[in-house]
């Protein structure tokens, strides 16, 4: 695939030169193999090998909202940007610049008064190694960015949404996010990518989440796309003093979903909570690749990912949890638990710590099971029948990481989506 | 009501029962007794369907009816019951919500519709105070965080729901303190009628002071080696095992 920088902002200005060197450092480094250790367990082969339009015809793109609906939150009050085949659509948004920033990338690339802002925070913690993350700032012109000034707790959660349309040809977007919560302020995000196209899509999107001092950011990943669909989503979240990130991701479906979040603490007394379930079938493929860098004393992390795999889909789950030596006190929590429903699914897990201090708690655990013959045995005994036994085992065993979930609306229609991917209805008001 | 004839049943190669023979009659109290490793709970887990053991030989039937080729919820929706030693933790999955799916499971069965809400909400009341449970009980997570008291009343709150025909109790007794066994015993008094019948598997005679037998079942090495009335169970614990051997 060749790319030719056909983006829209003058070419003398900063941000131009940064996407220039972002195109060098992707031509420079390339896609990543599987020679690299991190995508070991994931080839990118059957989706790059592809002619996608990268620049789709928008004006024949519409969508309605009947359509769509499904897709959003209901039930509660909410800030929306949504984009159809990358482009920002209005009538279906609702942005605010009310006390705070609710709206589009390309309009704080484009306004001098957010340049301050911009030339601080854009791109400052994507890493430039990663091929793909310079893939997408080479061509970052859209997105959501999030601006919440200090002092404010933001009661309306946020929907970022992109949607693909049927469009004429297979389509490759690269959305860009920034999110930027100040001093003492809360915000919850609800993220997800959505295919309404018979053709191929390929998001490569990259978000850089940037929390100060004492502020708490909820983030909610769901990803439950059409088959022909592909996700690449690549999270930095930088953290400073006592502020509090969760990062929880819903993988339900897509053909390749990749997933790379990585967590830079550079302040004391700070929490971050990765979470996440991957419940997939057929020939899909769920990885789940986590860092967390815990770069000061008297932090924690918890993470927790659940994976349930069926007929010959494959998971990954690499999570690293790296401890620097000025990092004492740090409570550092991993856990990844798989359930392989037949023979042909697979799963790679591999927790993994490096620690250089010596004053720490620090604890990692996998496990890889089939589900427990005791507890089933146990509910068709109640005359459940097997079939709503297993389902209801593993909405159990899901239960952890769906009780974390801080909109009730957002838990109803996750476990909603749960019960539907389990093929049963449940039968019971969860 | 439940005829056993000649039951024989392996765990992998080896065999756990050699040919156990058993009828209860309903409102019947039976108790099977034993030591550790003479197969009760391997003959609770024949009659109730579970697929670890290998039925090598004989026949189980219920009113009549042969069940050697059901599946566990299948014997459930035809009545039977069993308590469990050890039952298993459901997060998520409310006291409430598992126990209507437990009915509703077993009405479709039938060939009936749900349980209206209202009836439903009504019975699980009724159950409840009857059972001296309280209320905010019924809105835990089943069985998630439950002490072995909490557990075993659990265990006959469903038995109450379900009303079986036969209930087995295995070693219901195990982990409890007097008062959880005496509550227990109680609620198993209380749910007792002509029509049904209960077979209580356990170790010590304790629990047979509260519900009382009227039988008692010596099993050794996979065969009933003895069978009396209720002061068999007091002999046996003044006696021991090795008395009968």
């Amino acid at each position: 695939m060749a790319f030719e920088n056909k983006a829209s902002v003058a070419t003398e200005s900063d941000f131009h030169k940064v996407r220039a060197a972002a195109m060098q450092q992707f031509e420079k480094v390339g896609f990543p193999t599987k020679k690299n250790e991190n995508w070991k367990y994931t080839s990118l082969k059957s989706i790059l090998n592809n002619d996608y339009s990268l620049f789709p015809d928008l004006t024949k793109h519409q969508v309605q909202l009947p359509e769509v609906d499904t897709y959003f939150l209901k039930g509660v009050d909410s800030y929306k940007i949504v984009f159809v085949d990358g482009v920002y659509n209005s009538y279906l948004s609702e942005t605010t610049h009310d006390g705070m920033d609710i709206c589009l990338l390309s309009a704080a690339i484009e306004k001098t008064k957010y340049k301050i802002v911009m030339d601080h925070y854009f791109n400052k913690i994507a890493l430039t190694s990663d091929g793909l993350s310079s893939l997408n700032t080479a061509f970052a012109s859209e997105g959501a960015f999030i601006h919440i000034k200090k002092n404010i707790i933001v009661e309306k959660p946020i929907q970022i949404i992109y949607f693909t349309t049927n469009c004429e040809k297979d389509i490759l977007l690269q959305p860009r996010n920034l999110i930027i919560v100040d001093e003492n302020s809360q915000v919850k995000i609800v993220e997800r990518h959505q295919s309404l196209s018979n053709n191929k899509v390929l998001n490569n999107t990259v978000t850089e989440v940037f929390a100060n001092k004492r502020a708490h950011i909820d983030y909610y990943k769901i990803q439950n796309d059409k088959l022909n669909a592909s996700l690449i989503d690549t999270t930095f979240v930088q953290q400073k003093d006592q502020s509090v990130v969760s990062v929880n991701t819903f993988s339900f479906g897509g053909d390749i979903t990749r997933n790379t979040l990585s967590f830079y603490q550079k302040g004391e007394h700070i929490n971050s909570i990765l979470n996440g379930i991957s419940l997939i079938n057929g020939t899909q493929h769920v990885d789940n690749q986590t860092n967390v860098y815990h770069q000061q004393p008297n932090c924690e992390s918890h993470e927790l990912y659940k994976g349930i795999y069926d007929g010959k889909s494959t998971g990954v789950f690499n999570g690293k949890v790296f401890v620097e030596q000025i990092a004492q006190k740090t409570d550092a929590y991993q856990q990844n638990d798989n359930i392989l429903l037949t023979d042909d699914a697979t799963i790679y897990s591999k927790p993994q710590l490096e620690i250089f201090a010596d004053d720490v708690a620090c604890s990692h655990g996998c496990t890889i099971g089939q589900l427990d013959k005791d507890a089933l045995f146990y509910m068709r005994q109640r005359g459940i029948p097997e079939k709503e036994a297993k389902a209801l085992l593993l909405y159990a065993f899901t239960n952890k990481v769906v009780e974390a979930i801080k909109i009730p609306v957002l838990k109803t229609k996750i476990t909603k989506i749960i019960s539907e991917k389990l093929g049963v209805d449940l039968g019971i008001d969860l | 009501m439940l005829s056993i004839k000649n039951i024989h049943a392996n765990i992998g190669d080896k065999e756990i029962l050699k040919g156990i023979n058993l009828e209860v009659k309903a409102g019947e109290v039976h108790a099977i007794m034993g030591p550790n490793g003479s197969g009760k709970t391997t003959l609770s887990s024949v009659i109730a369907g579970r697929d670890t053991f290998e039925v090598t030989e004989g026949t189980i039937s219920l009113n009549g009816e042969a069940i050697d080729d059901l599946a566990p919820e299948e014997r459930a929706h035809k009545g039977i019951f069993m308590s469990f030693q050890y039952p298993i933790a459901i997060p998520g999955v409310t006291v409430t919500n598992f126990i209507k799916s437990a009915i509703n499971a077993k009405r479709k069965a039938q060939g009936l519709d749900d349980m209206p809400a209202g009836e439903m909400l009504k019975m699980i009341r009724e159950k409840a105070d009857l059972l001296g449970m309280d209320r905010s009980f019924l809105s835990r997570s089943l069985n998630d965080g439950f002490s072995g008291g909490e557990k075993k009343r659990n265990e006959i709150f469903q038995m109450a729901m379900l009303e079986p025909s036969l209930a087995i109790l295995d070693e219901t007794d195990s982990g409890l303190d007097i008062d959880a066994l005496k509550t227990v015993a109680n609620g198993v008094n209380k749910l007792r009628n002509k029509d049904n019948a209960v077979i209580v598997i356990t170790h010590y005679q304790r629990l047979l002071e509260y519900i009382v037998p009227d039988y008692v079942h010596v099993l050794s090495d996979g065969k009933i080696i003895k069978t009396g009335g209720k002061e068999l169970a007091l002999e046996l614990e003044a006696k021991g095992y090795e008395w009968i051997k």
